[in-house]
């Protein structure tokens, strides 16, 4: 398995919400990809995004302006 | 991409399966509303897909099969259609939330459930089953292979058990039905309840219910019948009294061509060869060091499915990285079968699941050996 590094991952209640996630990244050309939810948390729905920590800001930013719903932000070693 | 998954759902399919549901949509009408001929062809390939399914699943009247949107739904009519407050019930740990989650909803409402308890390996004998009979014992529901081990219980014993003792055996056939021989008047089911987009190879969005035609369900859903237009109450017959509302067409012409492959080419060969790429993806696998593999391997017969995990590596991980970095296609975390996990210890793990069609080949089965392999060196 390769080395853990730190990442910002978010969470939806439903894998509606991760699709919109994804949807509205490409959009607006952040970088991020969706990940199964990892062991250590849990979540409604089995998709979560994932992403350098550095991103953690730009992401909340645009989850904010456009209203898309996440269910919890973590910032884990995976 | 190699894809190891379909247990999840069959993404190799003859192109039958699609060609069929292409021309459906271009040229089917309403199936059972008005007497037109785009009306008329669409009734005719439902009902020549009831045939098909009744004679592959040994059924002597194929207008008691309904079709549903899948398993989930079919398990759902089964269980609320068929229990009453006061009702006992004996389920087993080895089932898939589409049959415990109804289950927990009427056990609100009154319904007490018994649940056979699963050995470390995943397996339940018809023995325990039977210390579980109460004098209101009702129903019996019992999938034909856990999604998780792969494990088959013996359905037929189960069914003599129900047979002996008056209960209705309720039967999860997700992973089985196209898979499997299943004969419903040998096995002693009651009900059979089927999903069209695993084994028998249709599109996502349509599957059945076959209920016995000693058995009268309530239905979930009452509404257009295409028939008794001034009655104020859905019709009682089969299939009727189970499809209110229009049909899934262009599914049932996807499902008709899954299943006229499957009888025309035999299921035992597929399976066979499904068979082997486990049990050479098994082989394969089981000698790496701190391996945990999951279910009974002592038996020939089980559905092509090979779970496990590495270490005390995160089951989601493992996957996520044999899809990024190998571009090998499985399932991890839980599989919706939470006290089959609770009886694996693999309530916090999850597990890696490879599920295998006859579509794969033994080449892609050693590159993913070879993957596991790398993926296990710390």
């Amino acid at each position: 398995m390769r080395k853990k590094e730190w990442k910002v991952v978010i969470t939806f209640k439903t894998t509606t919400g991760a699709m919109g996630m994804e949807k509205l990244c490409k959009e607006e050309g952040i970088s991020g990809r969706l990940i199964p939810v990892p062991r250590q948390i849990t979540a409604g729905c089995g998709l979560a995004w994932c992403d350098k920590l550095e991103s953690r800001e730009v992401l909340e930013k645009v989850m904010s302006v456009h209203n898309l719903v996440y269910e919890n932000i973590y910032e884990m070693e995976i | 991409m190699i894809y190891f998954d379909s247990a999840a759902t069959s993404l190799y399919k003859p192109d039958e399966v699609a060609d069929a549901v292409y021309d459906a949509i271009k040229s089917m009408g309403n199936s059972g509303r008005g007497a037109h001929g785009a009306a008329l062809e669409a009734g005719r390939m439902v009902y020549d897909t009831r045939l098909q399914l009744a004679r592959l699943f040994h059924i002597n009247d194929c207008s008691r099969i309904a079709f549903t949107s899948n398993a989930t739904e079919s398990l759902n009519i089964a269980i609320k259609g068929l229990l009453h407050p006061g009702d006992h019930v004996i389920t087993t740990e080895l089932e898939h939330n589409s049959v415990l989650r109804p289950l927990y909803e009427m056990q609100q409402q009154g319904v007490e459930i018994s649940f056979v308890k699963s050995d470390s390996i995943g397996r339940i004998l018809p023995d325990q089953m039977k210390t579980q009979i109460l004098r209101g014992t009702r129903a019996v529901v019992c999938t034909h292979s856990s999604n998780l081990t792969g494990n088959v219980p013996d359905i037929a014993a189960i069914g003599a058990l129900c047979r002996l003792h008056n209960l209705i055996f309720v039967v999860d056939a997700s992973q089985t039905a196209g898979v499997f021989p299943i004969d419903v008047e040998q096995m002693g089911i009651d009900i059979l309840c089927f999903t069209g987009h695993k084994g028998l190879l249709g599109p996502q969005g349509i599957g059945g219910i076959y209920v016995g035609d000693n058995i009268s369900l309530i239905p979930l859903k009452t509404g257009g019948s295409g028939s008794q237009t001034f009655h104020k109450t859905h019709p009682a017959n089969m299939p009727d009294l189970l499809e209110a509302g229009t049909l899934n067409v262009p599914g049932i012409a996807g499902l008709h061509a899954g299943v006229s492959y499957l009888l025309n080419t035999g299921l035992d060969a597929h399976r066979e060869a499904e068979q082997a790429l486990m049990w050479h993806f098994y082989n394969g696998i089981k000698d790496i060091a701190g391996i945990r593999i999951y279910g009974d391997f002592t038996v020939k017969e089980r559905s092509p499915i090979v779970s496990f995990n590495l270490g005390e590596y995160d089951s989601a991980a493992v996957c996520d990285q044999l899809a990024e970095d190998y571009d090998i296609y499985t399932r991890g975390g839980g599989h919706c079968a939470p006290l089959m996990h609770q009886a694996l210890g693999t309530k916090e793990q999850g597990a890696v699941r490879f599920s295998f069609s006859f579509y794969n080949t033994r080449e892609e089965v050693d590159f993913a050996i070879q993957a596991v392999k790398q993926l296990a060196k710390v």
